[in-house]
């Protein structure tokens, strides 16, 4: 969580300073829902599906710092090698699939690499997880994905993470239903409600939501409550969002709230904290300044194609672009 | 003894599973009840735990496919029509079409999208997809007329790293009759000359290259015309090599498809013609497609939507007479 934020705010500065083209969209407030689901599951054996404010998850999923920087400044290094960037970032063979930004599109293809793990073995122990906001439950890609996923009984999560609003649009605007935990019953899958901005709360609830799933209890949902602490982007100052939701009980930092619950429960002492931000911000620092020193992806250098498959009967199926 | 054009996607389909266990069969009514069309009879049965009934649910049918494809499964997803394709448009040409380019990681899932005109079908049973597929980079559309072709294409399609959309004729299903699949064995990426000419040539796949070979006959019959008739077998990749060569010939060029008349495989096929051929051209280059209103249900509206051997005589008429 902490070298979440410590990296978003670094990333935030760097946009601002103009040295990120494109979107920044951060995970501030939603730190604890997203580092609880990704410690949850087992990086070995296990499928966790990103979405744009999961910062957090993906570093305690094992995504590499440099992943990270290197595809918000757009290093031919990284992952995507400036062919696509931010937190459309992925390492597909290795269980963390490329999000894109039609949302709830990723719930199906989690399920898909659930279906194929069980096919080739059916002994398989693996969970699939994906993260999804408000917005995107509303999507008929998030409805058909749950439903085929509880129809053929697969290891899925679904974490729901309830920030309110989608981009400007209140929950009110979004869904009629009295609380989206209340659909789990209708698709025929667990339901889990959590207050997200509380950590040990956060961590138990993934905890057994992944454990049913692994268990053979079908796929699960987590409705987290948050409040992002940000705008949907770095580019929005999120004004939409009223004074008294600020400084009601979701607006609470949920880092503040999960150093008050180590800290009384004498797990770390505030000082082990500090020396973990120190540490942090070094490596955060190391990370960028890595990420700013490779090279930029060069058009000459691209084969400008989007197949992996050549013909070389027909040049014009992937004929380059002419210059 | 003969084999129809949707014996041969059941057998290759069958070959497949046969021999490659990283195949499964994903969609609509096809494991016990065999398909709407039959296409998968008898193949839930020869091959248990392989075939799998699928919700009403194209988007995440495909998603599902995509998903098993990056664990290195092959996954052939049937749409029980090609016009339901629309509600997997999102993972066709968002998730599956760009994630080679993105990750690196190619996808390869094949699409069976049952296409074209049947008398009665009406608006929403009787779409052609293809050049909405073909416009989006990252894609393989591939468009047999032949049952032979039906056979390999499908059996090759499944083999190639890339998502691959596979665009089989609802009115070819069992009209279409040959000795045996064991016809000729082209790559995908070259097309074929079914019937050589040198007046003219008319570029089609699908169904329409028979509404071509109907046209060719008759006017030669009629008045002396040999016209050449290219099948495309796949809209993309697209053999431009053969079209030119042939247009070579012949000085003359229809570009003929059952589309809607706006863009498509035709306008490319005129378009590249026109770019990269225009010294081999002797008239202006001429396209015949469907008209330009959804495909209407009554046979008699039907059999005027789509081009004819009547119309397409017509079309060669005009295109001679310059």
């Amino acid at each position: 969580m902490l070298r979440s934020r410590i990296l978003e705010n670094k990333l935030s500065s760097l946009y601002k300073a103009g040295k990120i083209v494109g979107g920044v969209y951060l995970g501030k407030g939603q730190e604890a829902v997203s580092a609880s689901l990704g410690t949850a599951l087992n990086p070995e054996t296990d499928v966790f599906s990103a979405l744009i404010r999961d910062q957090a998850g993906r570093i305690a999923f094992g995504e590499p710092l440099l992943d990270c920087t290197r595809s918000y400044l757009g290093s031919v290094e990284g992952p995507m090698r400036g062919r696509d960037g931010n937190i459309h970032r992925g390492r597909p063979k290795e269980g963390m699939p490329a999000m894109i930004s039609h949302l709830g599109s990723q719930v199906s293809l989690v399920t898909g690499m659930l279906f194929a793990k069980r096919l080739k073995d059916p002994t398989s122990r693996a969970v699939g997880a994906t993260c999804v906001g408000d917005g995107a439950t509303s999507t008929g890609s998030f409805h058909e994905g749950l439903n085929v996923a509880a129809v053929e009984k697969l290891p899925l999560v679904v974490v729901v993470a309830n920030n309110q609003f989608a981009y400007s649009t209140p929950n009110y605007r979004q869904f009629a239903c009295g609380d989206l935990v209340e659909r789990a019953r209708g698709y025929g899958v667990g339901g889990f409600s959590v207050d997200g901005t509380d950590l040990i709360a956060c961590a138990t609830v993934m905890r057994e939501a992944v454990r049913r799933a692994r268990s053979g209890d079908g796929p699960q949902m987590v409705v987290a409550q948050v409040l992002r602490l940000s705008g949907h982007g770095e580019h929005d100052d999120g004004s939409y969002v009223p004074e008294d939701l600020r400084s009601g009980h979701y607006g609470r930092d949920c880092i503040e709230v999960a150093i008050r619950q180590l800290t009384d429960r004498g797990i770390v002492t505030v000082d082990e904290i500090m020396a973990w931000q120190e540490q942090n911000a070094e490596e955060v620092q190391r990370a960028v300044a890595q990420a700013q020193q490779e090279q930029a992806p060069d058009p000459y250098q691209e084969d400008w194609s989007a197949l992996s498959t050549r013909f070389p009967l027909c040049q014009s199926g992937n004929q380059p672009i002419a210059q | 003894m003969s084999v129809t054009y949707i014996d041969a996607i059941r057998e290759a389909q069958a070959k497949l599973l046969g021999e490659d266990e990283r195949v499964f069969l994903y969609g609509q009514d096809i494991a016990s009840f065999g398909g709407a069309f039959k296409a998968t009879k008898g193949l839930a049965e020869a091959f248990p735990g392989r075939v799998f009934d699928s919700p009403i649910s194209e988007d995440a049918m495909v998603g599902l496919a995509i998903g098993a494809a990056i664990e290195g499964m092959r996954p052939i997803v049937e749409m029980q029509f090609a016009d339901f394709s629309s509600i997997a448009f999102n993972q066709i040409v968002n998730q599956a079409a760009t994630h080679y380019y993105r990750t690196g990681v190619p996808i390869p899932i094949t699409v069976r999208l049952p296409s074209g005109g049947t008398p009665g079908s009406g608006p929403f049973h009787s779409q052609s997809m293809e050049g909405i597929y073909a416009q989006y980079p990252g894609l393989i559309v591939l468009t047999p007329a032949t049952v032979s072709d039906a056979y390999h294409m499908l059996i090759d399609g499944v083999a190639l790293d890339d998502p691959v959309l596979y665009c089989e004729h609802k009115f070819l299903y069992r009209w279409l009759k040959a000795k045996s699949i064991n016809g000729e064995h082209l790559p995908i990426g070259q097309a074929r000359i079914t019937r050589p000419g040198k007046h003219a040539t008319v570029v089609a796949y699908s169904a329409m290259v028979h509404e071509a070979v109907r046209a060719a006959d008759r006017l030669l019959e009629e008045s002396g015309w040999e016209i050449e008739v290219v099948d495309l077998r796949s809209v993309k990749p697209l053999d431009m090599d053969t079209v030119l060569a042939s247009v070579a010939r012949t000085g003359r060029l229809l570009a003929l498809g059952e589309a809607f008349p706006w863009g498509g495989v035709t306008a490319e096929v005129v378009s590249r013609v026109t770019e990269e051929g225009f010294h081999l051209l002797d008239a202006p280059p001429q396209r015949l497609n469907a008209r330009d209103t959804p495909v209407p249900y009554h046979p008699k509206l039907w059999a005027a939507h789509r081009p004819t051997p009547e119309s397409i005589c017509d079309a060669l008429r005009r295109l001679l007479s310059f």
